[in-house]
């Protein structure tokens, strides 16, 4: 399978692990992922919330790529850059007004035929014996909280799973010999962009998700964002002071805790770089 | 040259302040075949209608065309004037000047008096062209058939019994009394539910007139009205009714244990059961899913244990045909699968997140828990109760547009149950708006307010269990922030949705059903418990959302409406009906299949072809069932159809005269 690839722009900077892990699990399960040559910025927040037509050109220069390089399908590994290259293809794709007015922007005539998935929804589209059949060091005795966040789900023109209990990462982590924990805060919000600019408001609703994933039993959580891994990840010392209690779940990237799975090695997914500790927890296994 | 007169109506000022109607007066006097025109203030009116009968009489009027209202208000009016007069009352054509012309172009008064004459115009060609038609007598089969044994099905069912008429309550599950029997107090009085319903359920079974059929589905309805031929499938509960006292020896001793529908699965009961102890019939059947004989082929314990010998294993489905001349149906409601679809919820993954009639049932002292407020995932007691309204109703999103009427009322009195059974307990509600018409309803609200109920307005975005809680999120949207409760157990009021054979019954029936699936009326104000299917009549939340005192008058309006059609042992039927032409018909039946009340069938007939007896098929209308729609006519592929009162002649002449040919 020859797909194209979106890197975006955390790949390497705060989420190299999830790029990382990404292109290393692909190529292990067969799947080619392709760059587009010059792409920019999927149009995110500092886009969308000031110019709409600006996001959906941003995004539309690189679906064209992927038009030129005669692929079908894109994929991203960040959730942000997916959701905004579907929404840009699925809003493009019901209006030629508003698709000819991109494409006098962006000089790259569009014609809106690319299909955008998400990374998590390739892996798990793959069948199950097959995927089984990679699993060659399987996660006993990981129990994982699937961390959906919210750009997965929502809206509903783009979302790739229920948005209130998904079970897509639930199901592959599974496949991959780990236990997943039923929890109520599969979806909630992760703060986000507010990051930037209200770090106190992030903290309170870091601090929700992280607790429930421990009441819920979890030792870890996976997410499918680059967003959502950076807040739950760098956060759980404030999430503590704030609690009072000490929390130090790892975080990973869904990918990587694939990659340990499939026999990859530890570093080659990355793992150690994380904030909160994941190696004791990655030494059960190995 | 017919002889024709037109009466234009002033009605006040709604076409008179409008529509110059002298002018129209003199203009219409100049069309063909028109010997007498005049106007009057309001033409419906004692006066106006004497000016009619009069004019036909002194002018020798052979055709009335009367300018004025739409038909649907006063066509009657004015026939019974034209028969007066000594017309036959088909003679009369009636022309809008008022929806059609005064009421939409008030802007433009020089123009709708044009319009006004155009349409005028219209009905005098069409007038010229009237035949004079006889409605037919038709003899009434003076027994009904109720659909449906909750409490409109019962509450008509009486009525009609008590006016001497026969009635056949049938019933699908084995005992009547339907979603009433299950609730506990009914606002705003507080009254028990039981008490008030159980009696009734007795006398109608206790009924001479009344012939009570259980476990019994409707299966087909032919014939029309005043000449229905039902058939009833009585399904097979293997207990010997004539035979069997209701002893209890059976269902003591039955070794299955199953989830108790009529506690929606909070108690058990036995695979061969009572529903409920005032059920009635108060006898048991079996329940073959879960028998032990019928799964497994052995046990035939209740067979043993019975002192009547009343069990009988080899008990089959059968069913019985009643000949009927109206059917009403009363199917009732169900509640909307909230679970499959509100994931915010928990998608009943919950068990301490109940709906409200989990909650009647637990507060009712014959229920599973005797009448205790408890949370089902630990039985204890719970201090904080969320209730939480609309699940379902009024959220386009998720559920149905509609708002169900009753779940502000209950909800109300659910929190005042709460407040009253556990004290210190603190109840909060989230509602959009508290909807509160009716007799004594704002003042119940105001109570359950007083006595501590917190309303917060705004919806419930999620739950989720912490540790033994159920936190509800939501928004205050009078305070304009988000706010978070910390309860033990929660309450949705989920929407009234039709019953689930609702969409069968309506195929079976031949009546037709709104976008939500809730039978549809005649008319939504003036015939509301009609259907567009003379004959078929409508009772209770099968027709829409209603409370029990809604229920009762509904069923009460159905009930006086069928005693009307029965009160005479003939019945005269509209004329309005279309009319094969067997030469013409080529028997293709396009007009049965476009026929919305099966009133078209195929009929074969001989006829000589060149000196040969030939045998063909050809289309036939069943008069009685013919409600003139005009669907065939319209269809037919041949011209072969004519509907009586609108013949292809007739709308041929009204289009020339419209259009000035």
């Amino acid at each position: 399978m020859k797909i194209a690839y979106f890197p975006g722009c955390c790949y390497e900077t705060s989420a190299r692990e999830y790029d990382v892990s990404t292109r290393a699990v692909c190529r292990h399960l067969g799947i080619e992922l392709v760059e587009p040559p010059d792409w920019n910025c999927c149009g995110s927040t500092p886009a969308h919330s000031t110019d709409r037509l600006l996001a959906l050109a941003m995004a539309a220069r690189n679906l064209a790529q992927v038009e030129e390089m005669g692929l079908a399908e894109v994929t991203a590994s960040c959730a942000l850059c997916y959701q905004r290259l579907a929404l840009t293809q699925a809003e493009l794709a019901e209006n030629g007004e508003l698709l000819a007015e991109v494409n006098r922007l962006t000089g790259r005539p569009y014609r809106a035929t690319v299909k955008v998935r998400p990374v998590l929804d390739i892996i798990a589209g793959l069948g199950e014996e097959e995927f089984r059949s990679r699993v060659v060091r399987p996660l006993n005795g990981f129990k994982i909280a699937a961390y959906y966040g919210c750009l997965l789900v929502r809206p509903s023109k783009t979302k790739v799973d229920d948005p209130e209990n998904p079970q897509m990462m639930d199901r592959v982590l599974r496949l991959a010999g780990a236990e997943t924990v039923d929890w109520t805060h599969k979806t909630e919000c992760c703060g986000a962009s507010l990051a930037i600019s209200n770090e106190e408001v992030v903290v309170r609703m870091v601090a929700r998700i992280i607790k429930a994933a421990a009441l819920a039993g979890a030792d870890c959580i996976a997410t499918a964002c680059a967003m959502c891994h950076f807040n739950l990840d760098i956060r759980q010392e404030k999430v503590s002071r704030l609690l009072g209690k000490k929390y130090s779940l790892p975080v990973f990237y869904f990918t990587q805790l694939l990659g340990l799975a499939m026999g990859l090695n530890p570093k080659e997914v990355c793992v150690h770089t994380h904030f909160v500790d994941a190696r004791p927890l990655v030494k059960k296994i190995i | 040259m017919h002889r024709i007169g037109v009466f234009v109506c002033w009605c006040g000022s709604n076409i008179g302040g409008v529509v110059d109607v002298p002018r129209v007066v003199r203009e219409v006097a100049k069309l063909p075949g028109v010997v007498y025109s005049t106007d009057y203030k309001y033409m419906c009116s004692e006066p106006g209608q004497g000016m009619i009968i009069r004019a036909i009489r002194e002018h020798r009027l052979d055709r009335v065309v009367v300018a004025s209202c739409s038909p649907r208000l006063h066509e009657d009016t004015f026939r019974k004037a034209v028969l007066l007069g000594g017309l036959n009352p088909y003679l009369l054509e009636m022309a809008n000047i008022r929806e059609h012309c005064s009421w939409v172009h008030q802007n433009d008064p020089e123009k709708a008096s044009e319009k006004a004459v155009a349409i005028i115009r219209r009905a005098v060609a069409k007038a010229a062209r009237l035949e004079p038609l006889v409605q037919k007598r038709i003899p009434v089969t003076r027994r009904v058939l109720v659909v449906g044994g909750g409490i409109a099905g019962i509450q008509a069912a009486l009525d009609i019994a008590e006016a001497g008429y026969d009635v056949v309550l049938a019933e699908k599950q084995p005992t009547i009394g339907g979603k009433m029997v299950l609730l506990d107090k009914t606002f705003p009085t507080l009254d028990c539910s039981a008490c008030i319903s159980t009696p009734k359920m007795v006398s109608v079974a206790r009924h001479p007139n009344v012939l009570l059929l259980t476990c019994a589905e409707v299966e087909e309805i032919r014939g029309f009205v005043g000449n229905f031929n039902v058939t009833v499938r009585l399904k097979a509960i293997s207990v010997d009714y004539d035979k069997c006292t209701g002893c209890g020896t059976c269902w003591e001793k039955c070794p299955t244990k199953v989830p108790n529908e009529f506690d929606l699965g909070m108690s058990y009961r036995k695979a061969i059961y009572l529903p409920f102890a005032q059920a009635m019939p108060n006898k048991p059947v079996i329940d073959r899913e879960h028998c032990r004989f019928f799964t497994q082929g052995k046990c035939r314990v209740c067979e043993k244990v019975c002192p009547a010998q009343a069990i009988n294993y080899a008990d089959q489905d059968k069913f019985v045909t009643l000949q009927v001349g109206a059917v009403l149906l009363a199917t009732g409601y169900e509640l909307f699968d909230w679970a499959s679809v509100y994931g915010e919820y928990g998608y009943g993954r919950y068990p301490d997140v109940i709906t409200g009639l989990h909650f009647e049932r637990m507060v009712n002292a014959g229920g599973p828990t005797g009448g205790k407020i408890v949370r089902p995932s630990d039985g204890t007691e719970p201090k904080t109760v969320v209730f939480v309204q609309c699940v379902g109703s009024r959220d386009e999103a998720k559920g149905k547009e509609y708002c169900s009427r009753v779940c502000c009322m209950y909800t109300a009195k659910q929190a005042h149950q709460v407040l009253e059974k556990i004290p210190g307990a603190e109840v909060y509600v989230f509602y959009i708006d508290v909807r509160c018409a009716g007799k004594g309803y704002e003042e119940f609200y105001l109570r359950a307010l007083h006595e501590g109920a917190q309303y917060i307005r705004g919806r419930v975005s999620k739950i989720y269990p912490e540790e033994k809680k159920l936190i509800v999120k939501g928004a205050d949207t009078l305070l304009g922030r988000p706010v978070e409760v910390a309860a033990d157990l929660v309450v949705l009021a989920t929407a009234m949705i039709p019953s689930q054979d609702a969409a069968k019954v309506a195929r079976v029936a031949g009546i037709s059903a709104d976008r939500d699936g809730f039978f549809l009326e005649a008319h939504p104000k003036l015939r509301p418990v009609e259907t567009n299917t003379a004959g078929i009549f409508l009772a209770g939340t099968c027709q829409g959302p209603k409370d029990i005192p809604d229920t009762v008058a509904h069923a009460g309006a159905a009930a006086a409406k069928i005693c009307t059609l029965l009160a005479r042992p003939e019945m005269t039927i509209e004329p309005v009906a279309a009319e094969v032409n067997q030469k013409l018909c080529t028997g293709c039946l396009l007009c049965r299949d476009v026929c919305p009340y099966r009133a078209v069938e195929a009929k074969e007939i001989e006829e000589k072809k060149n000196g040969v007896l030939q045998r063909r098929v050809v289309a036939e209308v069943n008069s009685g069932l013919c409600q003139g729609c005009g669907a065939c006519a319209a269809g037919c592929r041949s011209g072969a159809i004519d509907l009586k009162g609108f013949t292809n002649e007739q709308l041929a002449a009204e289009v020339a005269a419209l259009c000035g040919w």
